[in-house]
């Protein structure tokens, strides 16, 4: 931060009539395209996100085809991740699996943070929200996640299969209880810049022409917070991603015929002394997604922190 | 001091309350019923079941159930195993000692760890070592701490041959040799979750120390004579700690949940181990029994972290 003083003068001249006419996400994209690794970060998601979707068209082995004669191979030419006990080819297993860990990593998330940011700023907005709100933050925030999560899991795993399939039912029920047991640090986040921006002059002069609160906080508050609301979503993937691998790699997660990153890894993890692929080839895919998102998430919060300036 | 710990704990209680009824709703809105090993038995007529559910006090309402439980719960009479027909609370504390040791020396090594890496890293921002640090702190939290597991099981235990490959519960340490085979026993399931730590408090501890620096209070040290050393080690690294512990709080629960995943790889006999167990069996009752240990202790520790805070920051007033 030493340097912010002296970056803020004025860089002006030749150099500022270059630009183009400068918005936030421009400027940020700018910012962004410095940070070496966030970019890096930035070409392998697009590069996993691509291969998880357009890949099963490309490489159409099938996902559940048995065949013993051909189980457990290496990797070769003909099976770049090798083969499962069942002879199933595991890079078509890996690039449709791919498709749900980050389906569910993002469904989390968007529910993770639609619930942080309604309790954020209610909490921060409405003063008397405020103690009540954050009480029930801090004793989300004391529940032991994991055992809660293999527990709910558990208890409601068939009654969930029984009413919606056991696809959608599984999906369903790991993507709401992960979103709901991860909002906390996005609304203690949010309510800090509530707390903050209400009291500013734009807050008062929008108050001062009539404005409604439901009108001032999504026309005024809200536009300023979805910066850091963006980081925290970012990482958040992340994490989600990681969560629903370590539900599926303690056997609590998808079912087999659903074959998630984590649930590679669980099937291959007896494995590993004569058949290491099985569970290298998913960890690595889980690894390098959730560490390219991190560093996204790490490039965004450089470029959308204001007290940067150029 | 002591008021401020005795404030502490009654917080403490309201919010062990409030996580026990939340844990006790899960339980009760579950739709397993806890007759359903009867339920399979047609021997067992109808009346019978409707008697054992009295005598179990299962036709009460919910909220005198809850006080019912709770008080148990307090005395910590958490019920016997279904399975193996042992109290629930001996079987948590045979293994509650060493999900605590792993769980425990795994933090010291990611405090010893990230301290100095951290500090190095500030003080010497954008260095090769600053780079190389944060790159693999990076990498280190976001690999998931099952496949580092494996990845060490594949290195350590299949192809060099040097670290068992599962924990013998067993073992007793009696001489030197079997301390030393316990040594080795112990160096993976540690090293996963140490590793972990240590990659998440570098960067706390880097960026709380970059914070610090251009401070005025660290320029007024170096102003008035000291060595380098004592402003960032007196100075700079003390005062950025206290954010790092609250850090370390807000991370706790995410630490025993890895501890569950690192028992599960390496058959360490702890609490994780017995949950993943018990669920596999449905063998509720130890489940719910682990369930509130968990939470016990994540509150437990928020507790220590929040005493440790007020000894670090004198600013904190007791009252």
């Amino acid at each position: 931060m030493a340097t912010t003083g002296m970056r803020l003068t004025p860089l002006a001249g030749t150099e500022a009539l270059e630009r183009p006419a400068r918005s936030l996400w421009r400027d940020a994209w700018f910012q962004f395209r410095r940070h070496r690794l966030a970019m890096v970060g930035l070409f392998t998601l697009s590069f996993i996100v691509l291969a998880t979707l357009v890949g099963p068209y490309i490489w159409t082995l099938p996902t559940n085809d048995i065949d013993f004669s051909r189980g457990l191979l290496g990797p070769s030419l003909e099976h770049p991740f090798g083969t499962d006990d069942l002879g199933r080819d595991l890079l078509a297993r890996a690039l449709s699996g791919g498709r749900i860990s980050i389906a569910v990593g993002l469904s989390a998330v968007l529910i993770a943070i639609t619930l942080g940011t309604a309790i954020g700023a209610l909490a921060g907005y409405f003063g008397r929200l405020d103690s009540p709100l954050m009480r029930l933050t801090d004793l989300f925030l004391s529940l032991p996640i994991l055992p809660l999560l293999l527990v709910i899991i558990f208890l409601f795993r068939d009654t969930l299969r029984a009413a919606l399939g056991p696809e959608v039912g599984i999906f369903l029920m790991i993507v709401a209880v992960i979103g709901i047991l991860n909002w906390m640090a996005v609304a203690r986040l949010v309510r800090a810049q509530f707390l903050s921006l209400k009291q500013k002059e734009f807050v008062e002069a929008a108050r001062a022409v009539g404005d409604p609160d439901m009108r001032i906080i999504f026309k005024h508050i809200l536009p300023n917070v979805l910066s850091p609301v963006l980081v925290a979503a970012t990482i958040g993937v992340g994490g989600a991603i990681l969560t629903e691998s370590t539900l599926s790699f303690l056997g609590l997660g998808f079912p087999p015929d659903l074959p998630t990153w984590g649930r590679l890894l669980y099937d291959g993890k007896d494995y590993i002394d004569f058949a290491p692929h099985w569970a290298l080839f998913p960890g690595m895919c889980i690894f390098l997604t959730v560490l390219s998102i991190n560093f996204i998430g790490d490039g965004l919060r450089d470029a959308l922190d204001p007290r940067r300036g150029l | 001091m002591g008021r401020y710990i005795a404030r502490r704990l009654l917080i403490a209680i309201p919010t062990l309350l409030a996580i026990s009824l939340v844990i006790y709703v899960i339980l009760s809105l579950s739709p397993i019923d806890p007759l359903s090993q009867f339920g399979a038995d047609p021997r067992v007529p109808p009346e019978v079941r409707e008697n054992i559910r009295r005598s179990l006090g299962l036709d009460e309402p919910l909220h005198v159930r809850y006080v019912k439980w709770l008080g148990a719960m307090v005395r910590g009479d958490f019920g016997q195993s279904f399975l193996s027909h042992v109290p629930v609370i001996d079987l948590i504390a045979q293994r509650l000692p060493n999900t605590l040791a792993v769980v425990g020396v795994a933090y010291l090594v990611g405090v010893l760890i990230a301290i100095p890496i951290g500090l190095i890293s500030a003080v010497k921002r954008y260095s090769l070592l600053d780079n190389v640090a944060t790159t693999v702190a990076f990498m280190g939290f976001s690999t998931p701490t099952f496949f580092t597991g494996l990845l060490l099981i594949i290195i350590f235990s299949v192809n060099l041959r040097w670290l068992p490959f599962i924990y013998d519960s067993n073992l007793k340490i009696t001489d030197l040799a079997s301390l030393g085979q316990q040594v080795k026993q112990s160096i993976m399931p540690i090293a996963v979750l140490g590793l972990f730590n240590a990659a998440v408090l570098t960067r706390y501890v880097r960026s709380e120390m970059l914070e610090h620096l251009p401070l005025d209070y660290v320029r007024t040290a170096r102003s008035k004579g000291l060595v380098e050393r004592t402003v960032i080690v007196g100075h700079v690294l003390r005062n950025s700690l206290i954010p790092v512990v609250t850090l370390i709080a807000l991370g706790i629960p995410t630490v025993f949940g890895g501890a569950i995943v690192t028992e599960q790889i390496f058959r360490v006999p702890g609490i994780g181990e017995l949950l993943v167990r018990s669920i596999d069996n449905g063998d509720i009752p130890v489940v719910a029994g682990v369930l509130f240990v968990f939470s016990v202790l994540v509150v437990l520790f928020n507790l220590i972290a929040d005493v440790l805070y007020a000894v670090l920051d004198p600013r904190i007033k007791y009252a």
